[in-house]
C-alpha cells in the first residue's frame, strides 16, 4: 500500500484527522528545508506538502508569492527539490511527501523524467495547481506508471460533473479549496464547507483534505471535524518569514504542535 | 496531438484551417491550464460566447457600436512618401490608430463588454501593459456603466503615465503591481488573482489573443474585423490583395486579427514582428517565436515561452511596454509550426528609427509597438520590386509614448 493510503488508514483507525502543513522548498534557505520537514513531522504533521517555487504563482497570495521569490533567489529548482526529498527519505521512510506547484517547471523537465525521479527519491503525490484534469492526460499517465498519486483540487465553484471527473483520476487524497480566492486570503466559511462536503463524498471515496484560509488552531479544529485532513499553508509560511534562520525550525514546530493539539482534541 | 511541423502554405490552402478544436487547442498549443476555481468560469464563458457570437441581435449591436462609437471601418492609407524614400515595395497602413481610444484594443474590449452585459456582470477587470487595453476597457466600462479595475505593472505605470491618467479620468481604478518584473506578465498574474477571488461578479476582459480557452479564440474573432475589412479594402484600392501582411506580435491580438482572415488566401505572405529588445543574441528581448523558445505553460495556455532551463519564466525587455511579454498567443505558435506565418524580430533601435520615419515622412505618430511592424516593412521594402505591396497594421497611435521617446532623445518634457 502507498504511504498516503497507509497514513490515512492508520489515522482512521485511531479516529484522528490528518494535519498537512505546507512549506516552500528553499525558504528561508536550501539548507533549512530538510530540517524543517523533520521538524514538521516531529511536531505532528502526517503528510508534508512541499512547494516547488515558480516565478509566476498566479493562484497564491502575497505570503506564498514572497516565499517563492525568496526560494528562487536562493537558487531553488525542481531538480533541487527532488534532491531534498531524497535527503529527507534517508531518515524518514514513512511520512508521505506531496510536491505542490505549477506545471511549467515539470513541463521543462519532462513528465516522464520527473515521474521517474519522483519514484526514485520517494515523492508520493504531485499537485499542479494550473493543470486541471482536462490537461493532465500525459502527466497522469507518467505519474500512474510510477505509482505517484496525482492530487487534484476541488473548489466551491466545482460542479457535480467535474467532481465525478476528478473522482475518476484522483489518487491519494483530494484537496478541497475552501474559498474562492488565492492562498492566504479571506476567512473560511465553515457552513459552506459543511454544505459542500456531502456532494463531494457522494463521488469521492478518497480522503478529503480542506485548505485555504486556515489561520489558527480553533479554525483547524473546526475544519478537522468536517473532513479527513487539514491543510495549512500561508500561516506556516508566514511563520517562516517572521523567524530567523536560528529559530525557524523551533518556531514552525511550535505552531504545528498547537495545530496538532487542537485537531486531536 | 502533435502536428507535422512543416506544411507548405500551398498544402495548407487545400486543408481547411479550423482552429481551435472544441477543447480550445491549436494543435499542441493553447488549452485551459487554470486553477480549479476558475475552470467553471471559463467553461461558462465559452458556453455564453458560443451562444451569442452568431446571435443576430448581438452581432447587430456589436456592428452598431463598432461603426458609431469606435469609428470603423478604419481606413487603409498608402504611405507614399515613406515608400518612395525606400525605393522598393509600396507600404500601406491599416489605420487602427484612428479608432476611438487610439488602438485596436477597443475592438475586442467592446465585444467582451457586450458579452459581459449579457452575462449580467457588473464588474470588469483587465491587465494592461502599454495601457491601451486598460484605456479601452475603462472606456467600454464607462460606456456601459460597469465598475472597472485595471492591473498594471509598476514599471509600466512609470513609462505610460498619460494612459494611467486617461484610465482614471474614465472612472477606472488602476492598481499598481509591484511583484516580479512589474510589467505585463505580473499584471496578468494579479488580474487572475482578482478573478479567482471575485469570480461570480466579475468579467475578465482579457487584452490579447492568449490565455485559457476561449480567450485566444474569442479575442481573435473580435479582432478579425481588421483583416476582414482589409480584405475588402485592398482590392478596392489596388485591385488585388497585398503581397504580405505585417503586424507586431506581443501576445499578438492585432496580428491575429489581421492574419487570420488571410490564412487561406493564397500568395499572401504573413509576417509577425516580435520585440527584439537589445537584440536576440543579447537574450534581453521579448521574441519567443523568433528565438525558438521552448514550449511551456503560463497564464492558462501552452505556448512558446521565454524561460530558463528550470522552467522559470525569465524577465523580458522591450522598449514598448505592450510587447514586453514572455509568451505569445497559441495561434501564432501554430501558424509558425505549420509554416503558414513567419516570425521575425525588430530591435529597440530599429523600432525607434521606424517611429521617426513615419513621423517625418507621413505625419503619423505611431505607437512604439506598431513601430516594430513598420521597422520590418522598412527593412524588406527596398529589397522588393516597386509594384509589390506590404500591408502593415498600424495598431495604435504613439501619443502615449511621448515620455519614453523624449527620454531616449535626452529631452525633458
Amino acid at each position: 500500500m502507498s504511504r498516503i493510503a497507509t497514513t490515512f488508514d492508520t489515522l482512521k483507525q485511531q479516529q484522528r484527522k490528518a494535519l498537512i502543513p505546507f512549506i516552500t522548498a528553499g525558504d528561508p534557505s536550501q539548507a533549512l528545508t530538510v530540517p524543517l520537514m523533520h521538524g514538521l513531522v516531529s511536531a505532528g504533521a502526517d503528510v508534508l506538502e512541499l512547494g516547488v517555487p515558480f516565478s509566476d504563482p498566479m493562484a497564491d497570495g502575497p505570503v506564498i508569492q514572497r516565499a517563492s521569490e525568496r526560494a528562487l533567489k536562493n537558487g531553488m529548482s525542481l531538480r533541487g527539490v527532488l534532491g531534498m526529498v531524497a535527503e529527507f527519505r534517508k531518515q524518514d521512510t514513512t511520512t508521505p511527501v506531496v510536491l505542490m506547484g505549477y506545471g511549467n517547471p515539470i513541463e521543462a523537465m519532462g513528465w516522464e523524467v520527473f515521474a521517474q525521479r519522483c519514484a526514485e527519491v520517494g515523492v508520493d503525490g504531485v499537485l499542479t495547481v494550473d493543470f486541471p484534469p482536462e490537461e493532465s492526460h500525459d502527466a497522469f499517465e507518467h505519474l500512474q506508471r510510477h505509482n505517484i498519486a496525482p492530487i487534484f483540487l476541488l473548489a466551491p465553484t466545482t460542479n457535480e460533473t467535474r467532481i465525478q471527473q476528478v473522482a475518476k483520476l484522483a489518487r491519494g487524497y483530494v484537496y478541497y479549496v475552501s474559498l474562492k480566492g488565492v492562498t492566504g486570503s479571506g476567512s473560511i466559511d465553515l457552513s459552506a464547507i459543511e454544505d459542500k462536503l456531502p456532494q463531494l463524498r457522494k463521488h469521492i471515496k478518497l480522503p478529503i483534505g480542506v485548505g485555504f484560509g486556515i489561520r489558527d488552531a480553533a479554525t483547524a479544529k473546526a475544519v478537522a471535524k468536517l473532513c479527513d485532513g487539514v491543510v495549512v499553508g500561508s500561516r506556516i509560511v508566514q511563520e517562516v518569514e517572521n523567524s530567523t534562520e536560528q529559530n525557524v525550525v523551533a518556531n514552525v514546530s511550535e505552531l504545528v504542535r498547537e495545530l496538532r493539539q487542537a485537531i486531536d482534541q | 496531438m502533435r502536428r507535422r511541423s512543416r506544411h507548405s502554405s500551398k498544402r495548407l490552402n487545400r486543408l481547411t484551417y479550423n482552429f481551435p478544436d472544441s477543447t480550445g487547442h491549436f494543435g499542441q498549443f493553447g488549452g485551459t491550464y487554470m486553477a480549479e476555481t476558475l475552470i467553471p468560469a471559463v467553461e461558462e464563458l465559452t458556453a455564453q460566447y458560443l451562444r451569442f457570437k452568431d446571435d443576430p441581435e448581438f452581432k447587430a449591436e456589436l456592428a452598431y457600436e463598432l461603426k458609431h462609437y469606435v469609428g470603423r471601418p478604419s481606413p487603409i492609407y498608402h504611405a507614399k512618401r515613406l515608400s518612395e524614400s525606400l525605393g522598393g515595395a509600396q507600404i500601406y497602413l491599416k489605420r487602427e490608430d484612428l479608432n476611438h481610444t487610439g488602438a485596436h484594443k477597443i475592438n475586442s474590449a467592446m465585444g467582451q463588454a457586450l458579452l459581459a452585459k449579457r452575462m449580467g456582470k457588473k464588474r470588469v477587470i483587465a491587465e494592461t501593459g502599454a495601457g491601451m487595453h486598460g484605456v479601452a476597457t475603462a472606456t467600454v466600462a464607462a460606456r456601459f456603466g460597469m465598475e472597472c479595475i485595471v492591473y498594471m505593472g509598476a514599471e509600466d505605470i512609470q513609462r505610460q503615465a498619460p494612459n494611467v491618467f486617461r484610465m482614471k479620468l474614465l472612472g477606472a481604478t488602476v492598481v499598481p503591481v509591484e511583484s516580479g518584473s512589474k510589467t505585463l506578465k505580473d499584471a496578468c498574474n494579479e488580474a487572475i488573482r482578482d478573478w479567482v477571488t471575485n469570480v461570480e461578479s466579475t468579467f475578465y476582459i482579457f487584452g490579447t489573443a492568449a490565455g485559457p480557452h476561449p480567450y485566444p479564440m474569442m479575442v481573435r474573432d473580435f479582432q478579425c474585423v481588421i483583416g476582414n475589412e482589409a480584405k475588402v479594402q485592398m482590392p478596392e484600392m489596388i485591385g488585388r490583395q497585398p503581397d504580405a501582411v505585417i503586424a507586431c506580435v506581443g501576445g499578438g491580438s492585432n496580428a491575429i486579427g489581421l492574419f487570420n482572415p488571410y490564412i487561406e488566401v493564397p500568395n499572401v505572405q504573413i509576417i509577425g514582428v516580435e520585440a527584439g529588445g537589445y537584440g536576440i543574441a543579447s537574450g534581453k528581448h521579448a521574441a519567443p517565436l523568433t528565438a525558438n523558445a521552448k514550449v511551456g505553460v503560463l497564464h492558462g495556455n501552452k505556448v512558446n515561452l521565454m524561460q530558463d532551463e528550470n522552467g522559470q519564466i525569465i524577465e523580458t525587455h522591450s522598449i514598448s511596454a505592450g510587447l514586453d511579454y514572455p509568451g505569445v498567443g497559441p495561434e501564432h505558435c501554430l501558424l509558425k509550426d505549420i509554416g503558414r506565418a513567419q516570425y521575425v524580430a525588430a530591435d529597440d533601435d530599429e523600432a525607434i528609427a521606424a517611429f521617426d520615419a513615419l513621423c517625418r515622412f507621413e505625419g503619423i505618430i505611431p505607437a512604439l509597438e506598431s513601430s516594430h511592424a513598420l521597422a520590418h516593412a522598412i527593412k524588406i521594402a527596398p529589397t522588393m520590386a516597386k509594384d509589390k505591396v506590404l500591408l502593415v497594421n498600424l495598431s495604435g497611435r504613439g501619443d502615449k509614448d511621448m515620455n519614453t521617446v523624449a527620454k531616449l532623445k535626452g529631452i525633458t518634457l
